[in-house]
Parts: C-alpha cells; sequence; structure tokens
C-alpha cells in the first residue's frame, strides 16, 4: 500500500494516524477519508505525520481543505510532525503560518490554543 | 549524456515511478542525500501537475522525463503537451491561497490552481529552474551541481541500468 490510514479517538480528538506517501495519486483516498470524518460530526482532528515519507503539493492541498471543513464547524485541525524534510515544504509553502504543527499525539490532544 | 529518459502516460500512479526512476539515477550519478530528496520532490511536482494537465486536456499524449549528466551537473527535464502553458502568477504566488481556493472548488475542473502551486512550490524549492512555456507545451529545466568526483565520471551505461532496473513491475 502507497498510503495508510487510521484513525482513532482521544477524547474530544480524533487522531488520524497516515502513514506512506501523500502524493497526487494517493491524495484523493486522505481528502475522503477527512470529508468522511467532519461528515460524521468529527470537527477535532489531529493528523499524525510521523509515518509518512513523502508529501507533495497534493497532500499540502487536501490537508488545506481539511481544515477548512473543520473551521466550517468551529473545529481544529492539527498536525503531528517532526520529520525535517516533511516540516520544508510546509515552511516553503508559508503553511507553517496556517497549521498549528506539534512534536508529538499527546501535545496536539490536549492543545487548546 | 542522458541517463535516462520517460514517456508517461498521464496517470497519477506513474508519478511515483518516475520519483523512484529519478531518484535512483540521481543518486547513482552522485547527487549527495538531501539534495537527492529536494529532486524527488521537485520531479514529483512537475511531473504531477504535467500528469493532470495531460489528463484534463490531452490524455493520449506522454509526459516526457529527461534526465541528463552534464559538465554543470545534473539537469532533469519534464517537458508536457499542454498548450497553455503556466499561469503568469506561479513565481512568488501565496501558496497557502492559492490552495484555499482549489480545495474551496467542488469541481475537480476549477482546480486550476494546481500548476500555479506545483510550480510555485518547485521554484521555492530548487535555485536553479527555469520555466519554458510553449505553444506545443511546457519544459522545466532544474539543475543541481554534481560534486567533483575523483577518479573522473562512472559509467553512465551502468547509471541507465541501474536507473532501469529501479522501475517497479
Amino acid at each position: 500500500v502507497d498510503l495508510s490510514l487510521s484513525t482513532r479517538t482521544e477524547g474530544d480528538r480524533t487522531v488520524v494516524v497516515v502513514g506512506g506517501e501523500i502524493d497526487v495519486y494517493t491524495a484523493p483516498k486522505l481528502r475522503e477519508q477527512l470529508i468522511d470524518l467532519v461528515s460524521s460530526g468529527q470537527y477535532h482532528l489531529v493528523v499524525d505525520m510521523e509515518g509518512v515519507e513523502f508529501l507533495d503539493s497534493t497532500g499540502l492541498g487536501v490537508l488545506v481543505g481539511g481544515l477548512k471543513r473543520v473551521r466550517a464547524h468551529e473545529g481544529s485541525l492539527r498536525l503531528v510532525c517532526t520529520q525535517e524534510r516533511i516540516l520544508k515544504i510546509f515552511r516553503i509553502t508559508g503553511l507553517t503560518k496556517v497549521f498549528p504543527i506539534h512534536g508529538s499525539v499527546d501535545e496536539a490532544v490536549s492543545a487548546t490554543d | 549524456v542522458a541517463l535516462v529518459e520517460l514517456l508517461l502516460p498521464p496517470l497519477p500512479a506513474h508519478v511515483r515511478t518516475a520519483r523512484l526512476v529519478v531518484g535512483a539515477a540521481a543518486r547513482r550519478a552522485g547527487l549527495p542525500d538531501e539534495l537527492v530528496d529536494e529532486l524527488r520532490l521537485a520531479l514529483g511536482e512537475t511531473c504531477g501537475r504535467a500528469v493532470l494537465l495531460h489528463a484534463q486536456h490531452a490524455p493520449e499524449e506522454r509526459v516526457q522525463v529527461t534526465v541528463r549528466d552534464d559538465p554543470g551537473g545534473l539537469t532533469v527535464t519534464v517537458r508536457d503537451r499542454h498548450p497553455s502553458g503556466p499561469a503568469a502568477g506561479a513565481q512568488g504566488a501565496d501558496v497557502a491561497d492559492l490552495l484555499g481556493a482549489d480545495e474551496a472548488a467542488d469541481d475537480p475542473d476549477e482546480r486550476v490552481g494546481g500548476g500555479d502551486i506545483a510550480l510555485a512550490v518547485v521554484h521555492g524549492l530548487v535555485d536553479d529552474v527555469s520555466v519554458e512555456p510553449g505553444p506545443d507545451g511546457t519544459t522545466v529545466t532544474m539543475r543541481w551541481p554534481l560534486p567533483a568526483r575523483p577518479g573522473g565520471t562512472p559509467s553512465t551505461a551502468a547509471s541507465a541500468d541501474a536507473a532501469r532496473s529501479a522501475l517497479p513491475g
């Protein structure tokens, strides 16, 4: 599998664990997953990117789309990422100002700002 | 010297193949690992952009990817056959805005910003990049310096073989 997705609930947050490669081919699967979660009333999402090996701009687009959808319900979308190669593309695109990026799932789940 | 030449049908799944092949050829040619990462991302962006444009406007045409080991360094060229060329705002555009506008469009055909975002990322990522729009399509050329090698250049035939064997399937 090029992209793996799993979800679990922690308190009032839904953690989406993403692994593998998010690119022009696999990004639609992630988009579907985020849309499904919002459709089922889960508006506080934590996307764990620690298992992501590759991320391109189509993946970023899906994350921005997810953020817009949860915000329409006064929700939140937080990212967990410590990998420099993945953080680099968030910096290049200015998205570090758009997404709260955390160093661990625990930190993201307990964040309230 | 041409190390790799690929002609890809415009299917998103093939973009990953191109990343693997070009990444393997670049590593073999001596590009340092952190630049191989950069190259794989830049190639994914340019190739993904070309594949999506072809899928919409020229599904029977192939996307051409070439890797050359030249005296000045490693040159990667992605050529599409989409006649309109890139939009003018590609360089210096606010990527976050482009992404937001793109995702707001429910109809995939309205996601016109995709090519702009990809090129904006490439411009942010790669120091030496040129984009040449033309009536027959757009050519994106990216260059990376190669470190000097003791003992001269390696066998380019061996490099091409290594790249071919990296093709999955």
